[in-house]
């Protein structure tokens, strides 16, 4: 299930501003990584390139390689709707849909995909994810009350629940616990170090001892200055980064000795 | 310090503030003691002279404003006088705003009360001369043209706004942006005449149908719809659309399972409102569908009343005696407003029933 990305060259822009310069990066399957760097150096925006979310802001487009087991994401024949079943994504802020309840926000994936499916099979999927998102226990009784009704880590966990129950094989985060409280980001964390069990998962955060804690890898992005594009500077395992970093950049960014 | 935090005790008219000055204040009852003497001298200068009811009113409130200006600038000095006068000023603004809409209405309900009576929505204006008879045709054909363009508009404004939001971009969206404003201005006589234009080119001149009615009020419709749809479109936020996406949802999909159930309850307002807009239409009416006497629920088949035109005739030409067709007039533009009422009310119900659920 869980599948590696090849990324290579890849250059992404916004109209006709290069944002995100040549990167190369291989991304292992069931292990988590993450990308760390200042605001505007392209986390986000490369994130977003690996399910082909980057092409939905007017005038985006993204030049390179990204393979996934084989099957290039913007090669002629990729289908970005089937390339984002494959890829599951959480935002920033937690985003549940305000019209469905929480039943129906975990079912949206295949509900709004129009996939006919049994009642007694929906139940369990829905249990199976809200369950696999740590959740089940606090909402089992009140799954047809909305999902804004939950609290902000509660709503962020059903958006989890919400991106597995498509069963994707890559679970990108943006963020995931920027919007949230020490305890629900520990939540959180505890239940990205399960899941990577059998998803790739690949992490944006601001948090470096996030980064630290749950990631096997760490890429750190920067770019030279404003107007410049974002590069991925370095891309070694997480404890490498972290005690002996190859580029200096690396070592003043998460020593604090930035700028 | 904390002498300056402490405010001086309710109720004091006077008290030191931190600076050592004295802060004098006026009782609450000063500035309309003050408007009531104003009144009093306004109604008594005309009462003296030829009287009139406006102009005593206007003095009333220009010296009560002046005066009252005056006494707080002796008093409580500059900043506060400033604050009544403006006060003053935007109260009396609001009274003069009501004074129409509230003589408005009562003149309605008073004089449209006389024929509000069962036979008003029974009976026709078949074989009635003088008293008696009813709107009953002229309600039918206000219903049937309001439901037919209510039919033609609402899907081509609720597409067009769907279409400006998701989809166009650049030169196309601004000029398609910029024509439905323009639209928006149209005269609505320009609507009508465009209709019976429209439909002159196949029936010949002098066709009259309800459909070209319905068409006519189209035209003055589907821009409100649009305006409307647009603005409550672009309120959903971004974060439910790629949420959507990133589920693997195709876009048409989100929009019709995503965006427009988030924003169903201020696109079902923003229709209410529209149709409440053109059911009083009177100019576009006159010259597509004009006015019969008898009931005709066939809109492609001939002249129909409508509640508007039927009231536009009544009063122009009432035959003799006058008085019962002034008075079905005005019962007709009581229930024109009641209906506009009710679509109010239904917008607002919609708003309240089928916003998103908190739920907290």
């Amino acid at each position: 299930m869980a599948k590696r990305i090849d990324c290579s060259d890849v250059n992404i822009y916004y109209g006709n501003f290069l944002a995100v310069e040549g990167v190369t990066i291989s991304i292992e399957p069931r292990s988590i990584t993450a990308l760390i760097g200042p605001s505007g150096c392209g986390k986000s925006t490369f994130l977003r390139t690996l399910n082909r979310m980057h092409e939905v802001i007017p005038g985006a487009r993204v030049e390179g390689k990204v393979v996934m087991d084989g099957q290039d994401l913007y090669g002629s024949d990729a289908d970005p709707v089937t390339v984002r079943r494959q890829v599951g994504m959480v935002f920033q802020r937690p985003n549940p849909f305000p019209t469905m309840s929480i039943y129906e926000n975990v079912a949206a994936g295949l509900r709004l995909n129009g996939t006919r499916t049994k009642k007694a099979e929906m139940d369990e999927l829905v249990e199976s994810s809200l369950r696999g998102a740590n959740l089940w226990e606090e909402v089992k009784d009140r799954l047809d009350r909305p999902g804004s009704s939950l609290s902000g880590g509660q709503q962020q966990r059903l958006c989890i629940a919400r991106a597995i129950a498509i069963e994707p094989d890559v679970l990108l985060m943006d963020e995931p616990c920027s919007a949230l409280d020490p305890i629900s980001t520990l939540a959180i964390e505890d239940l990205m170090a399960e899941l990577k069990e059998r998803y790739t998962i690949v992490i944006v955060t601001h948090n470096m001892q996030q980064a630290a804690r749950v990631s096997e890898s760490t890429g750190f992005f920067n770019l030279n200055g404003i107007g410049q594009p974002g590069r991925l500077i370095e891309f070694n395992p997480t404890e490498k980064i972290f005690s002996n970093p190859d580029q200096k950049a690396t070592e003043d960014y998460i020593s604090g000795r930035f700028g | 310090m904390s002498t300056q935090l402490t405010r001086p005790p309710a109720g004091a008219r006077a008290a030191e503030d931190g600076n050592g000055r004295s802060e004098r204040r006026l009782p609450t009852w000063v500035p309309w003691a003050v408007f009531g003497a104003a009144a009093a001298i306004a109604f008594g200068i005309e009462a003296l002279t030829d009287f009139t009811v406006v102009l005593a009113v206007i003095y009333t409130i220009v010296l009560g404003v002046v005066a009252n200006y005056a006494l707080s600038r002796s008093v409580e000095g500059r900043r506060r006088a400033t604050d009544r006068l403006v006060t003053s000023v935007v109260t009396c603004a609001f009274a003069i705003a009501m004074v129409p809409l509230v003589s408005l209405v009562w003149e309605v309900v008073s004089r449209g009360a006389r024929r509000l009576d069962g036979e008003f929505f029974n009976s026709s204006l078949v074989g009635i001369i003088g008293e008696g008879g009813g709107a009953y045709h002229a309600i039918m054909g206000t219903l049937i043209i309001t439901l037919l363009t209510t039919l033609i508009s609402v899907p081509i404004g609720l597409m067009t706004a769907i279409y400006l939001v998701e989809y166009a971009r650049g030169r196309l969206k601004r000029s398609i942006t910029f024509f439905v404003d323009v639209m928006t201005g149209i005269p609505s006589i320009v609507a009508g005449l465009f209709a019976y234009a429209l439909f002159a080119l196949f029936f010949g001149p002098g066709v009259r149908l309800g459909i070209m009615g319905a068409v006519a009020l189209s035209v003055l419709m589907i821009p409100v719809v649009v305006r409307s749809a647009e603005e409550v479109l672009k309120l959903v936020p971004n974060e439910l659309r790629e949420a959507s996406y990133a589920l693997g949802v195709p876009k048409w999909r989100t929009i019709v399972k995503v965006v427009i159930p988030t924003a169903i309850a201020g696109l079902g307002t923003g229709v209410t409102l529209a149709i409440a807009r053109v059911v009083g239409e009177t100019a576009p009416l006159l010259v597509t569908v004009g006015i019969t006497n008898a009931t005709n629920v066939d809109p492609f088949d001939g002249r129909m009343a409508t509640l508007p035109v039927y009231a536009y005739y009544q009063l122009t030409q009432p035959g003799v005696p006058p008085e019962n067709a002034i008075d079905r007039a005005w019962t007709a533009a009581l229930l024109l407003i009641a209906l506009v009422m009710g679509l109010n009310v239904v917008a607002r119900l919609i708003s309240r029933f089928f916003a998103p659920k908190t739920g907290r």
